[in-house]
């Protein structure tokens, strides 16, 4: 009772002062905001970078040809290259055929899959598809065979690559629906055994379509665009001779475990399998594996720190902001010190004045964190948007946004209040 | 028995102020009377002569130096903050020289804001209010605030305010000292009614000499003592009417 008579108190106090409470609010909305946008932000990326890997994923171990590490060096009691040893990559330390034959049959049980790719180009070469003045953007994507059986793609027509593609590495591909609809006008029976001639950084490329797959917009892309870079499929062994690269071996490429292993423990293993067996006599490289569910705590270990650091800078406002309700209420106090003592004289023990202060500086920091909130809320969902994200509000950080302006309203109005409540009645009455 | 009919004593009561060290500066010089309950007594006195701080002591919002202060058979001295606090809520309404009406709240919310201290209920406390508003003639401004209301409007909404515990005292400190004859006339009249109708008791201390005449008794203020006291001429006036 007592105290929503408070609550209506302060409200008018802040009406009748409207620049001054706007003013005094200022610190608490813009350090609530950043708050909030800041964990807008953060849980967003997260969520979109954990069902991206999810995606790809989250049981899959990569692994490549790395740099010795300096460690092993020292411990490699045959030769001594000395610490830090660097030598340009030649084609005797990559992953031969043999030696992933060797692994497949060293491990029959753990290994589903062993997952390569080859792009042409590099990983941001674009090519262009153009048949009169229709075009379509591609980029030109090469898969072995293991690929198909753990990826579904969703063949809408022709077929799919068969054995003789990958071991004679045909000149056939894969087009997505997107891509008939700009350069045959959604004619799948009309694209289907063409020619189609792709230009990539002034080379042209030509490839036999035998199936059109369904289109499924990347996670990464901007906005919808009625003209996306789709893939062109090609077999892995197609692409790597278009690279140059037939009788190389592999730099790095991605494993599929079964349910049941350990991927961190498989990882372990296989590093060991390959070091022992193949590269115990490279001075400068070796294997590394790493699994994607390990990339993906790191990650999230590394938004989460950045989050909270920048959280804990604007953590720093709400702090200034208080201060500055401490001193709004002091001023606030001084002015209406008579008030006070005609309040004592007409009963109110100190601890309802003591309340009565505390309850309005609550409210001011209340409403600036309200205002806080949506700001916050508004910015965040912008600035996800304008990464081409859909953004996830947080409703337990609007929680604790609520639960600290209202801490910091007790916090920085006590002393304040205190000072109020501890005014002798009189002098407090005699104040002009 | 004779302490039963006694709403308020003062035994040699002393009050310094404290104006820096060394000095202290006696205000009050052991002032001595009493007051019975529902009798109505005048205060005068000249500037400065300590009737101000004389009302405060005996409205419970400062404590004397020294001396013996029994308000209804209560002893003030050892009191504690907050029972002071409860006290003055319960037992004393205070009628000021400059209002005091609380800012940015309407007079139906002043009126109620002792009754809300004393911890009454919402719906009871408006319905009290209003009728207290109503003794005073102010029941079509009662949704105003103080801002809008004249001086004497102000102090008949104070008045009300006063009455809203129906206090045993009521304490006004020069409550005409701001307004004019005619309107201070009728806030007299308020207090004769309250005095009559209602048995109030009632401690007015005023500059008017005519003002104070009208009340049962006359104590005179000088210099921190008690100079002289005088029987009004209310009790004949009462007499002459009924
Ligand atoms: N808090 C205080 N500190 C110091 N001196 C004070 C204090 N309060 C009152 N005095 C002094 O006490 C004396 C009596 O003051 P008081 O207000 O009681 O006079 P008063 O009789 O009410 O005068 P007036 O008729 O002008 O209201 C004055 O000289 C005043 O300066
Ligand atoms: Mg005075």
């Amino acid at each position: 009772m007592l105290f929503t008579e408070n609550i209506l108190v302060a409200l008018a106090g802040l009406k009748a002062n409207i620049m001054r409470s706007l003013l005094t609010m200022l610190g608490i909305i813009i350090g609530i905001a950043s708050v909030i946008a800041i964990m807008t932000v953060g849980n967003s990326i997260t969520l979109i970078v954990n069902t991206t890997m999810q995606d790809l994923g989250a049981n899959n171990l990569e692994m490549g040809v790395v740099q010795r590490s300096i460690d092993e060096e020292q411990t490699d009691t045959g030769t001594s290259y000395g610490a830090g040893y660097v030598r340009e990559m030649t084609d005797d330390d990559l992953i031969s055929p043999e030696m992933v034959e060797a692994f497949r049959k060293e491990y029959p049980d753990d290994l589903k899959y062993i997952i390569m790719q080859e792009q042409i180009g590099t990983y941001a070469d674009q090519g262009k598809v153009t048949e009169g003045n229709k075009n379509a953007n591609v980029k030109i994507m090469g898969y072995n065979s293991d690929y198909f059986q753990f990826k579904d793609i969703k063949l809408i027509d022709g077929r799919k690559f068969l054995n003789r593609d990958f071991r004679d590495a045909k000149k056939v591909c894969l087009v997505t629906d997107k891509l008939v609809e700009r350069i045959y006008d959604g004619d799948n029976d009309a694209a289907i055994g063409q020619e189609i001639e792709v230009n990539l950084n002034g080379s042209y490329y030509k490839y036999h379509i035998v199936g059109v797959y369904e289109y499924v917009q990347d996670q990464f892309s901007f906005g919808v665009s009625d003209n996306p870079v789709t893939e062109l499929v090609i077999p892995y062994e197609t692409a790597r001779n278009e690279n140059h690269k037939q009788n190389k071996g592999y730099e790095y490429f991605t494993l599929v475990t079964s349910v049941n292993t350990d991927n961190d423990t498989f990882a372990t293993t296989v590093r060991d399998y390959f070091n022992v067996n193949f590269y115990s006599q490279n001075d400068a490289y070796e294997i590394a594996v790493i699994s994607m569910a390990s990339m993906m705590d790191s990650m999230n270990t590394m938004i989460n720190m950045i989050q909270l650091a920048l959280s804990v800078i604007a953590g720093i406002s709400l702090v200034v902001g208080g201060i500055g309700v401490m001193n709004i209420m002091l001023v606030s106090i001084t002015e209406r010190t008579k008030e006070i003592g005609t309040r004592k004289a007409l009963g109110a023990t100190n601890g309802s004045i003591r309340l009565q202060f505390i309850t309005e500086s609550v409210v001011i920091c209340l409403i600036g964190g309200i205002i806080g909130i949506v700001c916050g809320c508004g910015l965040g969902m912008l600035a996800v948007k304008l990464m081409g994200y859909d953004a996830v509000i947080s409703v337990s950080s609007i929680v604790i946004a609520v639960g600290f302006s209202m801490a910091i309203g007790i916090f920085f109005g006590y002393y304040p209040a205190n000072k109020a409540a501890k005014l002798n009645p009189i002098d407090a009455l005699r104040y002009e | 028995m004779e302490n039963s009919n006694i709403m308020l004593d003062l035994r040699d009561i002393h009050k310094s102020f404290f104006i820096g060290t060394p000095n202290e500066f006696e205000v009050l010089h052991g002032v001595n009377f009493s007051v019975n309950k529902g009798e109505f007594v005048s205060i005068v006195g000249q500037s400065g002569s300590g009737k101000s701080t004389l009302m405060n002591i005996i409205g419970a919002l400062d404590r004397p130096t020294a001396g013996e202060y029994t308000l209804d058979g209560i002893d003030i001295e050892k009191a504690k903050d907050h029972e002071l606090s409860i006290l003055r809520n319960k037992k004393i309404g205070f009628v000021f020289q400059t209002y005091n009406l609380i800012a940015r709240t309407n007079a139906l919310k002043n009126v109620e804001l002792p009754m809300m201290y004393a911890g009454m209920g919402r719906s009871e406390r408006t319905e009290r209010a209003k009728m207290l508003l109503e003794q005073v003639g102010m029941t079509d401004r009662m949704m105003h605030n103080p801002d809008e209301l004249s001086g004497g409007q102000k102090q008949r909404v104070a008045i009300a305010r006063a009455m809203a515990n129906d206090p045993a005292i009521i304490l006004a400190d020069e409550p005409t000292g701001a307004l004019d004859s005619a309107t201070g006339r009728l806030i007299m009249d308020i207090f004769h009614r309250l005095h009559e109708e209602q048995g109030k008791t009632i401690v007015l201390i005023t500059h008017s000499p005519e003002l104070s005449l009208e009340t049962e008794r006359i104590i005179t203020l000088k210099d921190g003592s008690i100079i002289g006291q005088s029987e009004g001429t209310w009790n004949k006036n009462a007499k002459e009417v009924g």
